[in-house]
């Protein structure tokens, strides 16, 4: 088990002083001057071997991201965004991060900005996370006001402002160009790329996106060592991770632990168990509710990471752990998922605008029953067509949960057909043109 | 995507009161020159936090003005984000997070409770005092299930502290937000299993 000397968030609970004293007690803003003075390349290589994988979901290595900026400004200024629009379903860490922990967050923006020459950066928080963003606030006019960010920040001849700005409740805004029309004051409809951000970002300049774990576990890796950071975790999995367990576990919680440690030791440790024991686990969604649901007996001893997790055709996402017990109605709870793609499509790409609530209200018919057994087939047709058929990621992630439901629990959607048409209705059952 | 129109009802005229108008160039000057659009939702919010709760038509041409965008821009912004609420709502507004994680811990009972207590979604009470919506993630579920009211979250809910909650809110009471059980914010609930050994305390 990872031991408390080795988590980088020290308060995730909450328990101690948000502010900047607390934050210093507890070895934040120690050495950032030095940090910087090491260099640019010296902190993007340090953040390479650290193995960091980012945290927002995709699992993209922080130091390659970082590394992608250009390494002289043609005039154009660089611009660190972070993206704190946590609205994956099941994911509920950055929240921690910003409202217990803020002054990691702030220092690792200064230090990412710093490698990649940015001397703005804007965190871009979702516009529910009322008190979180005044927490926030109030931790960044402290760090102004101790001179560790704006004017010669920390003393080190580097400027960097930094902005908090706010969203107002859309999902897309979490992917990255869409987080970027948004800051720039327009619907939040993501862009296609090339170009990317590290090139025509925010403003048409050169841009990084991190989500707030990735920005936030950055100075602890400079001050202990790359090499600290990559001994927890399997290979190419490095590192701590801020793990959210929800559903039916007893005691449901945040908790930081080590990367690949195994489902079960997880749930055991910290949630006190799956609720009836272990015998009554239906499933899983191991990383937010895009990544598609792994069954009972694949998921006990898998360990949690980003490789692991692949290979069950699933994936580590957020680390947003979903479990459901036997008493969950499998097919209504992957329907509902299904009603939040409907919901959060932006509506730019056919495919997604349309695929997600075709693929909703025939999800919802089949969790009755009210269904013929070939249109399984063709759900799962529909949702192939939405993969990997639009411009952003939203439609691949309304089609994954759908396609994990077929392939693992096709038997309980044909009993329900069954046991629907063994008894007589008045009205037919009608078939998928909705 | 969701399909959201304006109000039919409209008041004649909105400005900024002197205070807010202060706030909004503040909001502004955080974005480079010539990028004042960027202050669209923060102004749009403020506009809607000074109209009780909801945002009036004749607050998205006044931002549009102060922002020197063409209204169909500031239109688009404010039917796109849900957090823009484009008719009236009650003093307190009960967000009801209804996705999936909040589902498995009963979501649907607190939905209940709402359509007992307050009536059909959007319904505002005779009293003016309380209307709600089911939402999306929230982004609290390890404290499933959860309500937002206003500007704070209440979590960890079970239909009998759910009413208590409603109850207390309608008497003027303020509750206290964050976990109605014995829990602290989003640590496992009966024990620390971490951080035990971090000794600075509060």
């Amino acid at each position: 088990m990872l031991a408390d000397k080795d988590r980088i968030f020290q308060n995730l609970y909450g328990q101690h002083d948000w502010g900047l004293e607390g934050a210093r007690k507890r070895g934040a803003w120690d050495g950032t001057k030095g940090i910087l003075e090491k260099g640019r390349d010296w902190i993007i290589n340090e953040m390479k071997n650290s193995g960091l994988r980012g945290r927002g979901g995709a699992g993209f290595p922080t130091g390659l991201k970082w590394s992608f900026m250009p390494k002289q400004s043609d005039g154009r200024p660089h611009y660190l965004i972070v993206n704190a629009d946590e609205s994956e379903p099941g994911t509920c860490k950055d929240r921690e991060i910003m409202r217990h922990d803020p002054h990691l967050l702030i220092e690792g923006c200064l230090i990412a900005g710093f490698a990649m020459g940015a001397n703005a950066g804007y965190i871009y928080i979702r516009g529910e996370y009322i008190r979180e963003r005044e927490v926030l606030q109030a931790a960044i006019d402290q760090a102004y006001d101790a001179k560790l960010i704006g004017k010669n920040a920390c003393g080190s001849g580097f400027d960097f402002d930094l902005y908090v700005h706010h969203g107002a409740g859309a999902y897309i805004c979490g992917e990255e160009t869409a987080l970027l029309e948004s800051l720039e004051g327009k619907k939040g409809l993501p862009r296609l790329k090339p170009p990317f951000p590290a090139n025509v970002g925010l403003y048409g300049c050169p841009s990084t996106v991190n989500n707030v774990e990735s920005i936030a576990v950055a100075p602890d890796i400079l001050r202990r060592g790359a090499a600290w950071f990559a001994g927890f975790g399997r290979p190419n999995n490095a590192g701590t991770k801020l793990f959210c367990i929800s559903g039916h576990v007893n005691n449901p919680c945040n908790v930081e632990e080590a990367m690949s440690i195994p489902f079960r030791e997880l749930i055991d440790r910290h949630c006190g168990g799956v609720r009836g024991g272990w015998d009554n686990l239906l499933a899983c969604i191991p990383g937010g509710s895009s990544v598609p649901v792994v069954p009972a007996k694949q998921i006990i001893d898998c360990p949690m990471d980003f490789d692991a997790l692949k290979e069950l055709k699933s994936g580590l996402g957020t680390a947003a752990v979903i479990v459901m017990d036997k008493s969950t109605d499998i097919v209504r709870a992957i329907a509902r998922i299904s009603y939040f793609y409907k919901h959060e499509s932006c509506g730019q790409c056919t495919p997604c605008r349309e695929g997600t609530g075709w693929m909703w209200r025939v999800l919802n018919r089949m969790a009755e029953g009210r269904a013929h057994k070939k249109e399984i087939d063709l759900l799962l047709d529909v949702a192939n067509q939405v993969e990997g058929h639009t411009i952003c990621a939203l439609g691949d992630a309304a089609a994954w949960p759908v396609q994990g439901l077929i392939r693992h629990f096709r038997h309980e959607i044909e009993q329900r057909i069954d046991a629907y048409s063994a008894h007589p209705h008045s009205d037919s059952v009608r078939v998928a043109a909705e | 995507m969701a399909v959201r129109r304006l109000a039919e009802k409209q008041p004649a005229s909105f400005e900024f009161t002197k205070e807010n108008l202060d706030w909004a160039k503040k909001q502004i000057a955080k974005y480079p020159e010539g990028r004042q659009a960027s202050a669209v939702i923060p102004l749009l919010w403020r506009a809607q936090e000074q109209h009780g709760g909801w945002l009036p038509e004749p607050a998205i041409r006044h931002v549009a003005e102060m922002l020197g965008m063409a209204r169909i821009r500031v239109l688009e912004v404010a039917t796109f984000y849900t957090m823009f609420n484009l008719e009236p709502v009650g003093k307190y507004f009960v967000q009801l997070c209804g996705t999936t994680p909040c589902m498995l811990r009963g979501a649907e009972d607190l939905k209940k409770v709402c359509k007992k207590r307050i009536g059909d979604e959007h319904h505002v009470t005779k009293d003016g005092n309380f209307s709600w919506l089911e939402v999306e993630c929230l982004g609290a579920c390890v404290n499933a299930p959860m309500v937002q009211i206003n500007y704070d979250y209440y979590e960890d809910l079970t239909p009998a502290s759910f009413e208590k909650l409603l109850d207390d809110l309608a008497a003027g009471k303020n509750p206290k937000p964050g976990p109605q059980v014995d829990r602290q914010f989003s640590a496992p609930q009966g024990g620390l299993t971490t951080l035990t050994e971090v000794g600075e305390k509060k």
